[in-house]
């Protein structure tokens, strides 16, 4: 593309969890590092962070789960994008997620899960290398 | 040196000394540390007495030990309670509840938002149904309960009331403690309903009914472990949680309750972290300044007003997942912290925490680390060993007094609910935790086993899983209920709550009414909407 418009991130939190030590601190190294952040804030529906990305037009949901629901809350995002034409949005994430889980993650259409102890750094290296700009109509 | 760096400018290696909240440590502390205006009499005093500053007790762990209380609660009300036997026949004292998570935001298990998390994070509660089953076999008056809970806090109790009520115990045989600090949620944990000033009605309610009913109920646990979770540093968990008791205390006093009354029911809860002596230092600093806030601000005259008692709890942010046993030399370095700071009960973390729920295995280490604390390592044998180190009572005036600033800002704002409104401690929360985490980033921190020493042959313990068929249980369960209780008298009960609430009478009978008629945790609190409205962050990043 021509234009050099920014990388634009949605982080969210789903479910009824209330920890976002994780989600803000992403979310500011997103910001430091040029992005555009999207934060929505705490206690998010499933339907509610699909419907906002795909009204924010964002390249990439961050979700953040440290609840133990992540095996249910990361597909139903997922299908929920492909339902609403959001299909090419990359959906990855981190939190308190068994390795043993991952891969069922993966196969349902997460890019990457990033556990506890990966460097803020780490993170944004991925996402500039894993996450293109999306084509907007 | 061995390690071939250069050394530092005076023969020190080229490290900042900082604690872990970035304070400034010195070489070596003297008395000119302390300072001229340092008064052994003033600052310190005796072992239990004004300000506590050594303990609230003349013997100490001499004359008792802490409580050693270990959380529990997973999957169904029935896996909970017999973790509950296993830890009352292995030795424990006193129990804790975790809840699950729509337990905590007061949604029944069959809500929508529900979906994936019920009996995940803790035990799931709907109706006094599945408290009788939590409970079962364990004689109420026999034994001290914590409960982690707030913005439901008034409807758990009652419902723990309510089976007390059924095993024939008085209510005021009861002992035990509820956690039902809502300003805390604003701040750090985010489990809320209502805004904080109804939220704070709620409270006053109960501690009313308390001082009437249950005067051996802790009716609130102030805590600061979930402020320093959610990435603070020590002297802003100390500064924000005693700020949330003042508040606390006022609106006590201002709902015309006598301070003496009220006060003594309460309790702290606080985080142990990794930098030994800044936690001992923030230990200390609490009882003093607690005891000036509560003589000197609400003009308390019992002692047991003036004392501040707490649980602490390691801190659950610290473990690592990678190379996960390391967990147990942290724990054991934060839970020795607590006991020389004086704790009146304690958690310590299992060593898995960081993967998953505890498994029986690691809750069991974590005891026993207490265990080896209290019996094998001879720290109970003298009152505050640390008392007059020139270096931990330095620290502990630094950490007062970065405090007691602190305080003062918030006091200027209006106090720490309009400080809540405002993003106040929010913000200088959020501002720490990404500080930090660029440290450990840049390596200026170190984490063993993540940020150094990182292994690439990690070896993972087993973990506790929790199936999806709890949950498919606990709807079959509250469907059943649902069913079988008697639907006329509960929506009396409950319009007789709506109408409290309106009111402005005390709200816990109309509460306790609907529990005994197995109203739900979500249909009791959303009774109480239409009159208090429901809350929603304004996110600060």
């Amino acid at each position: 593309m021509g234009d050099a418009r920014k990388l634009r991130l949605l982080v969210g939190k789903v479910g009824l969890d209330g920890h976002d030590r994780g989600a803000k601190i992403i979310a500011r190294a997103f910001r430091d590092a040029g992005f555009e952040v999207i934060y929505t804030g705490l206690h998010q529906t499933p339907e509610q962070v699909v419907a906002t990305a795909i009204q924010e037009d964002v390249d990439a949901v961050s979700l953040s789960i440290l609840s133990g629901a992540h095996n249910y809350l990361f597909p139903r995002v997922i299908e929920l994008l492909r339902e609403r034409g959001g299909g090419d949005i990359a959906v990855f994430g981190g939190g308190i997620v068994p390795d043993e889980d991952i891969p069922g993650l993966v196969a349902a259409g997460v890019k990457a899960v990033f556990t506890p102890g990966v460097s803020t750094e780490a993170v944004v290296e991925w996402v500039r290398s894993n996450i293109p700009l999306r084509a907007l109509g | 040196m061995s390690d071939g760096r250069p050394k530092g400018a005076r023969g020190e290696r080229p490290v900042a000394f900082t604690t872990v909240s970035d304070l400034p440590i010195e070489r070596l502390y003297t008395e000119a540390e302390l300072g001229p205006s340092f008064a052994p009499d003033a600052k310190l005093g005796r072992p239990g007495e004004f300000p506590y500053t050594r303990g609230i007790h003349p013997t100490m762990y001499r004359g008792r030990l802490w409580t050693m209380r270990q959380f529990a609660g997973f999957g169904s009300a029935e896996d909970t309670n017999a973790r509950f036997r296993y830890l009352l026949e292995h030795g424990q004292t006193g129990l804790s509840t975790a809840f699950d998570l729509p337990t905590l935001m007061g949604r029944d298990s069959d809500d929508a938002l529900a979906r994936g998390e019920v009996g995940r994070e803790g035990v799931a509660i709907d109706t006094l149904a599945d408290m009788e089953l939590l409970f079962g076999g364990i004689p109420l008056d026999r034994v001290s309960t914590s409960m982690t809970i707030n913005a439901p806090a008034a409807v758990l109790f009652c419902m723990y009331l309510a089976v007390a009520e059924k095993q024939g115990v008085s209510f005021s045989a009861l002992n035990g403690t509820l956690q039902n600090d809502i300003l805390k949620e604003y701040i750090a944990q985010k489990e809320w309903i209502y805004p904080p000033r109804p939220s704070m009605r709620i409270i006053t309610d109960m501690m009313a009914y308390c001082c009437e009913h249950v005067p051996k109920w802790n009716t609130i646990s102030i805590s600061g472990y979930h402020i320093r979770e959610a990435g603070s540093t020590a002297v802003q968990e100390l500064a924000f949680t005693l700020a949330d008791g003042i508040a606390y205390v006022q609106a006590g006093i201002d709902a015309g309750l006598s301070v003496d009354d009220f006060a003594p029911r309460l309790s702290f809860f606080f985080n142990s972290h990794n930098d030994f002596f800044e936690e001992i230092a923030k230990l200390r600093a609490a009882r003093r300044i607690w005891a000036h806030v509560m003589r000197d601000r609400f003009h308390a005259k019992s002692e047991r007003s003036l004392m501040l008692r707490f649980h602490t709890q390691t801190a659950g942010c610290s473990l690592t997942a990678q190379q996960p046993l390391n967990n147990i030399a942290r724990v054991t370095v934060q839970a020795l912290a607590a006991v020389l700071g004086g704790t009146q009960s304690l958690h310590t973390d299992s060593y898995d925490e960081a993967l998953a729920l505890p498994s029986e295995r690691a809750v069991t280490v974590a005891l026993r680390t207490q265990q080896i604390l209290a019996e094998e390592s001879g720290v109970v044998n003298t009152v505050d060993p640390l008392g007059g180190s020139y270096f931990v009572e330095a620290l502990t005036d630094r950490v007062e007094r970065d405090a007691l600033a602190y305080i003062e800002r918030i006091d200027e704002m209006g106090g720490m609910i309009a400080a809540i409104e405002r993003g106040f401690p929010q913000k200088e929360i959020a501002d720490a935790s990404y500080h930090y985490q660029r440290q450990v980033d840049r390596g200026e921190k170190t984490i063993v086993g993540v940020n150094r020493y990182a292994a690439e042959d990690d070896v993972k313990p087993e973990i506790l899983k929790v199936g999806d068929e709890v949950e498919r249980a606990q709807l079959r369960r509250l469907a059943a209920v649902r069913a079988k209780r008697d639907a006329a008298r509960l929506d009396r009960d409950l319009e007789a709550l709506r109408a409290a609430a309106v009111s402005g009478a005390n709200l816990i009978p109309a509460i306790l009414d609907c529990v005994r008629g197995y109203g739900s945790v979500q249909e009791i609190s959303q009774a109480l909407v239409p009159a208090f409205g429901t809350y929603q962050e304004v996110s600060v990043l």
